[in-house]
């Protein structure tokens, strides 16, 4: 039997896991509803993590007595500004080179895999000893939450216990949705991602749009790898390949939530729940683990064939996913 | 008495090329990839504060120092080089094959499961034959089930194939624990090392003899079966327009589908050879991105063969002069991932003047410039 | 009373790499007034229009709007100068309403679909519209979603108009309905431009016409002051005498019978409905109709491109009504090659469905034959001689054989689809608008060669849209109308106005019953 306090556990393992791929997932929505399949996730949210780790470092090193706030100030600002950076990239050679967005996208994961884990192995090897870094102040200040200063029930912290970047990317889900539904902004910016020609001709400067939005997008996914190395492995950095897994269930999740932002929130609590589940099936050996851990991939298989099958015109892909604009094309 | 008022005249205006001269579009690849080299050198400096010139020194003894060092950038670049040749047809077919990387793992879990079981009681070359074909219908299944799907239901091949590259990985997770060796290393370690059973033999003296022979065949192969063949018109036409294809009789589904199994195979086929024919062990980085890369790969050389198995040399040798200068330098081997990165970013961007022309401001538009 | 022009244009020019498609055009459009641009295809019409609407920015030249001039290098310089264009092609975003859409690029300050909605209705109220706001585009009728566009433009207050060949998707019924539109807002002053090449339209909506001709800006009339056949002439430069070659029809036998042929598009339209009738080997059978009437499909249907509703039936016969025949329905292309039918067919969109555009001649001559053989491996050796050939018979211009045909230009492409087509010595050939596009000489080629083939005892199926040529060529004409045959008639004997009739029998009224 599974207890109260499992669920409880299970639940708060699930919103962390989910809140690192939510970021990502939003920041992919963002990207993709104006027509830019950016396969670069994975890569972005490796940027966002390495450079908020190392300017929260590079800021604890230099003062005598660190501030948790201003490095968190700092930290969030250096990883959305890195993260937006590598959008920036892929923006350029996408829409003003027109370079092939898959391609380009997957060269920007090989690239920000390799520059975080680089520079993610140099601040190891300068922090010595362990051959670990450790930025506490900065780290405690983002895991800082409502249950470290009054003791709460187990109930209360299935909902209260998390630094306040795990409620973030809930106030950016919702505002997300609002934005794309509600605001004129967010009008335009769907028509450039179904058809900037349409787009185009009613006045609406597609190259900005596309700009904007994907920077501003890989801005966001790039908080899910500041997330991860700030909340989630505490402040440290391994050089190993995990933001890169994560980026791609965010990636996943986009596709999961049928690019509707709300669907993200309690797709990525879902995705966590599915990754952890392992943990409190009893009696599975290490091996059929992993069997499990593939669960959120098979989801998200199952809602693409669903999706495709029953041919919703809301539930499709932007309809100009993946393809370049060029206005004087004949 | 034309004039053009030029107060709001966009500066730079693009045209798209009608065609551009051979020449030329080497000349504009030449040209980013210099580029690229001085801005990752800029970058090397940057960080290690060395002489960029010595840093590619470094990075050519890296890659090409000693014989041994040559044979293993020219056993990397075989396995990147097969996995380009397995995309090529699906890419040709504008089938977007993202999931390289599964295939490669699901043939390589293959090869190895039968290395395991059979490696003391079969002979090798018998044992290498069935791995061989175990693999095969490894990468096939997995390259098919997004096919399929694609051809009855048009679901999106890019995000499917994505998501069957993490289904693999956890497969190969379930099959490291399972095979894990000595137990609690959470991994298979080498796999018959005192007996070599089902490991590739050497042919001249060489442990990558078969490597080479193999990959070669198959982009000879491939080549022939793209340029020539009956099957590789009909991926050619259904790549171009769809409706041509079901015009002029073309079966699209099956088309689709069969593509995908050549496909898959020979991905699943490097999974074999980089088990069988270089690391004799299996983990969740036997592919290690190279099913990322190959679709670079492939794509810039635009399916040509001989053009493939170029790029997938320089970037493994690239790789393997990054691995060089991390070791001398402290620094770890992701800093090939970062010049790889760079050099693919300019080589990508100049496409572009290739496919585009600009026209400044003034100039009439029909001039070529 | 010389009021100053709404929209001056001088000497404006356009190229496309060295085509040149609009040479050094003038061209003036007053308040109040429906000016008719008039003009073959190709004649440069529409790259016109788009330079005023910002798609494409001019090489050379000058606009004027109000006198004054301006530089248009963005849609969005065409709105802020009032002008608005009704594209051929509509630019509407499918999963929109029609509110989100007319809002869309607006300047308004907040997005409140409500009013937006309200002002939508006023409009429709001002010039006799009907719409909901609400419907998605996606679940809109062609002529539902061309008033979209109207409105869109009405919306943010432009007061130039261009329409490009608004009538070219629309039955008479809404043709005359978006006239009566076109009127009131004559009537409110605005300036409107109207492409076509439908003269009857020209006469019956126009106040003057301009006229396009290879490019060249050949002149401009007031309407009351010219006629059909003048216009004829400014537009193809000299009067058309067509003088086709139509040898009498000998040993006709029936070729294909075509019996209770109903089609469903995807999204559940009936395209076709119950068509009926029988080609004959050795006749040209013309078929005649308004765009979009179902020829596309009647064509599709018989080269086993096409799903059918239960209970057609397509039989072919090789000799002779005593010959049993083979039955085409449920057949794929591959099987009704494979079953001995010889059938050509030059489709409608040429590189999307009849070419491989990447390809040069020769791999696109492979198209048809490449299954030749056991052999894994396709033979290029005929089909390279076949593209040599096709290239010196018809004087297909391009720099060689392997040459990709995409880059080649309307006329020379539709010669190597014909001329492939042919080759394949049909026993059934269909062509689908087979002269768009083509300058006179070649459409006389092409003329030639399908006669030719009638004179080879084929049943060729010639679907047309000049009613001239369709007289002059064809042998018996078909005409469609709104998916129905309408009637079958002598092409000798009948006359333009009889088939123009048949083309809009079944919409006038909304009479359904034969």
């Amino acid at each position: 039997m599974i207890t109260f306090v499992q669920i409880s556990q299970l639940l708060q393992s699930a919103i962390v896991f989910g809140t690192v791929i939510m970021f990502g997932a939003l920041g992919e929505i963002l990207t993709q509803k104006s027509g830019n399949l950016n396969l670069g996730v994975p890569g972005i949210m490796y940027l966002g993590g390495i450079a908020g780790l190392a300017a929260a470092y590079a800021y604890e090193m230099n003062t005598a007595n660190p501030i948790g706030f201003v490095s968190l100030i700092i930290s969030f600002v250096a990883a959305f500004a890195a993260s937006a950076l590598g959008g920036l990239i892929y923006s350029f050679l996408t829409i003003t080179l027109r370079a092939n967005q898959n391609v380009t996208g997957l060269t920007l994961t090989i690239f920000g895999a390799g520059l975080a884990n680089l520079f993610g192995g140099m601040l190891n090897a300068m922090a010595g000893g362990v051959g670990q870094i450790s930025i506490r102040t900065t780290s405690s200040a983002y895991r800082l939450s409502i249950s470290n200063v009054v003791s709460l029930g187990p109930f209360a912290s299935i909902f209260l216990s998390y630094g306040f970047m795990a409620y973030l990317a809930i106030v950016i889900a919702v505002g997300l949705f609002f934005f794309l539904g509600k605001s004129r902004t967010g009008l335009n910016l769907r028509a450039v991602g179904e058809n900037p020609g349409t787009a185009d001709a009613a006045g609406i400067n597609v190259t900005r749009y596309k700009y904007v939005a994907t920077c501003v997008g890989a801005g966001i996914s790039g908080l899910g790898g500041l997330y991860y190395t700030m909340d989630y492995i505490k402040g440290t950095w391994t050089t190993d390949s995990t933001i890169e897994a994560l980026g791609w269930l965010a990636v996943a999740l986009v596709i999961f939530a049928t690019w509707r932002p709300l669907n993200a929130i309690w797709g990525a609590y879902l995705f966590g729940v599915l990754y952890w589940l392992y943990l409190y099936i009893p009696g599975l050996t290490r091996s059929s683990q992993e069997i499990f851990k593939m669960l959120p991939y098979v989801v998200t298989i199952v809602v693409l064939l669903r999706v495709s099958m029953r041919k919703k015109r809301e539930d499709q892909p932007p309809a100009s996913l993946g393809l370049s604009y060029f206005r004087e094309e004949r | 008495m034309s004039h053009i008022k030029s107060g709001h005249e966009p500066l730079i205006r693009i045209a798209k090329r009608d065609a551009i001269a051979k020449p030329k579009a080497i000349m504009i690849r030449a040209i980013a990839v210099l580029l690229s080299l001085v801005v990752s050198g800029v970058f090397i400096f940057a960080i290690t504060g060395l002489n960029p010139i010595r840093v590619y020194e470094v990075m050519v003894e890296g890659a090409f120092g000693t014989s041994r060092r040559s044979w293993v950038t020219i056993r990397d670049t075989m396995m990147l080089f097969c996995i380009a040749i397995g995309l090529a047809p699906a890419y040709k077919m504008k089938f977007w094959n993202i999931g390289a990387e599964g295939q490669v793992l699901i043939g390589g879990i293959c090869t190895a499961g039968l290395m395991r079981a059979l490696g003391s009681s079969m002979p090798t070359p018998l044992l290498l034959v069935v791995m061989a074909c175990a693999s095969l219908l490894g990468g096939c299944l997995w390259g098919i089930i997004p096919a399929i799907f694609k051809a009855e239901w048009h679901t999106n091949e890019t995000l499917f194939t994505l998501m069957m590259n993490y289904v693999a990985i956890q497969l190969t997770s379930y099959c490291v624990s399972l095979w894990e060796n000595p137990f609690g290393s959470n991994s298979v370690g080498i796999i018959n090392q005192q007996t070599q059973g089902g490991w590739f033999p050497k042919i001249f003296g060489q442990a990558v003899s078969l490597n080479v022979i193999i990959v070669l065949t198959l982009a000879i192969g491939m080549h022939i079966y793209l340029t020539y063949s009956k099957q590789g018109y009909e991926i050619a036409v259904v790549g171009d327009s769809v409706n041509t294809a079901r015009y002029a009789g073309i079966n699209v589904k099956a088309v689709t589908i069969r593509t995908m199994a050549v496909s898959g195979a020979i991905c699943g086929l490097a999974g074999f050879i980089a088990v069988a024919g270089a690391s004799h062990t299996i983990s969740t980085s036997t592919a290690g991105g190279q099913g990322f890369t190959a679709i670079i790969v492939a794509w810039l050389a635009q399916f040509n063969s001989a053009i493939m198995g170029l790029i997938a040399l320089l970037l493994v040798s690239l790789q393997k002069g990054a691995i060089q200068i991390a070791s001398q330098f402290k620094l770890n081997n992701y800093a090939s991932n970062v010049i790889t990165g760079i050099i693919l970013f300019f080589i990508l961007g100049s496409e572009f003047f290739i496919n585009f022309r600009l026209i400044l401001r003034g100039k009439k538009g029909g001039e070529e410039k | 009373m010389e009021q100053t022009p709404a929209v001056e244009l001088r000497h404006v020019t356009k190229r496309f790499g060295k085509v040149v498609a609009n040479d050094h055009v003038n061209l003036t459009i007053r308040r109040g007034e429906i000016l008719s641009l008039l003009g073959e295809n190709g004649s440069g019409k529409t790259t016109l229009m788009n330079m005023l609407a910002g798609i494409y920015f001019p090489d050379e030249g000058e606009i004027l709007i109000n006198g004054t001039p301006v530089t248009i290098a963005s849609p969005k310089d065409a709105f802020d100068n009032g002008i608005g264009m009704i594209h051929q092609h509509f630019k509407l975003v499918d999963v929109f309403t029609a509110a989100e859409n007319v809002t869309l690029g607006t300047d308004d300050a907040k997005l409140d679909l409500r009013q937006v909605a309200d002002h939508i209705n006023e409009i429709c109220q001002k010039y006799g519209f009907v719409i909901d706001p609400m419907k998605k585009v996606y679940d809109m009728s062609v002529s539902e979603k061309q008033t979209v566009e109207i409105i869109k433009v009405l919306y943010r207050g432009a007061d130039i108009l261009i329409l490009d060949e608004p009538t070219a998707v629309l039955t008479p019924q809404e043709t005359d309905r978006l006239f009566d539109v076109m009127r009131n807002m004559k009537a409110d002053g605005k300036a409107m431009i109207i492409i076509t090449h439908k003269l009857h339209e020209v006469m019956d909506v126009s106040d003057r016409v301009a006229v396009l001709r290879k490019g060249e800006y050949i002149g401009d009339v007031a309407t009351k002051d010219t006629n059909p056949q003048k216009l004829t002439d400014m537009m193809v430069g000299r009067a058309v005498k067509l003088n086709i070659n139509r040898p009498e029809p000998v040993n006709t036998t029936p070729r294909l019978e075509v019996r209770n042929l109903t089609v469903y598009d995807a999204l559940g339209v009936k395209r076709l409905d119950n068509v009926n009738f029988t080609a004959l080997g050795g006749e040209i059978l013309g078929i005649a109709g308004i765009a979009g009437s179902g020829q596309k499909e009647l064509l599709e249907a018989v080269a086993g491109l096409q799903p059918m509703a239960e209970g057609a039936s397509i039989t072919y016969r090789s000799i002779g009504s005593e010959d049993k025949g083979i039955q085409l329905v449920g057949m794929t292309p591959m099987q009704i090659k494979r079953a001995g039918v010889s059938l050509a067919f030059v489709p409608e969109d040429r590189l999307g469905m009849g070419l491989v555009g990447t390809m040069g001649m020769t791999d696109n001559m492979l198209l048809r034959s490449y299954r030749k053989g056991v052999s894994p491996f396709a033979d290029r050796k005929a089909p390279k001689k076949l593209a040599e050939d096709v290239l010196k018979e018809l004087e297909v211009v391009t720099p060689s054989v392997s040459f990709p045909v995409r880059r080649l230009s309307g006329g020379n492409v539709q010669k190597v689809l014909v001329g492939r087509e042919i080759a394949q010595e049909p026993s059934v050939l269909m062509t689908a608008y087979a002269v768009r596009g083509l300058d006179i000489n070649t459409s006389y080629t092409i003329y030639n060669l399908l006669t030719e083939q009638k004179m080879k005892n084929v049943a060729v199926i010639y679907v047309g849209e000049d009613l001239d040529v369709l007289l002059e060529l064809a042998d018996r004409i078909l005409v469609l109308c709104g998916g129905q045959v309408s009637g079958i008639v002598d092409a000798r004997t009948t006359t333009k106005e009889e088939v123009g009739l048949l083309m809009t029998k079944f919409q006038k009224g909304g009479d359904k019953t034969i």
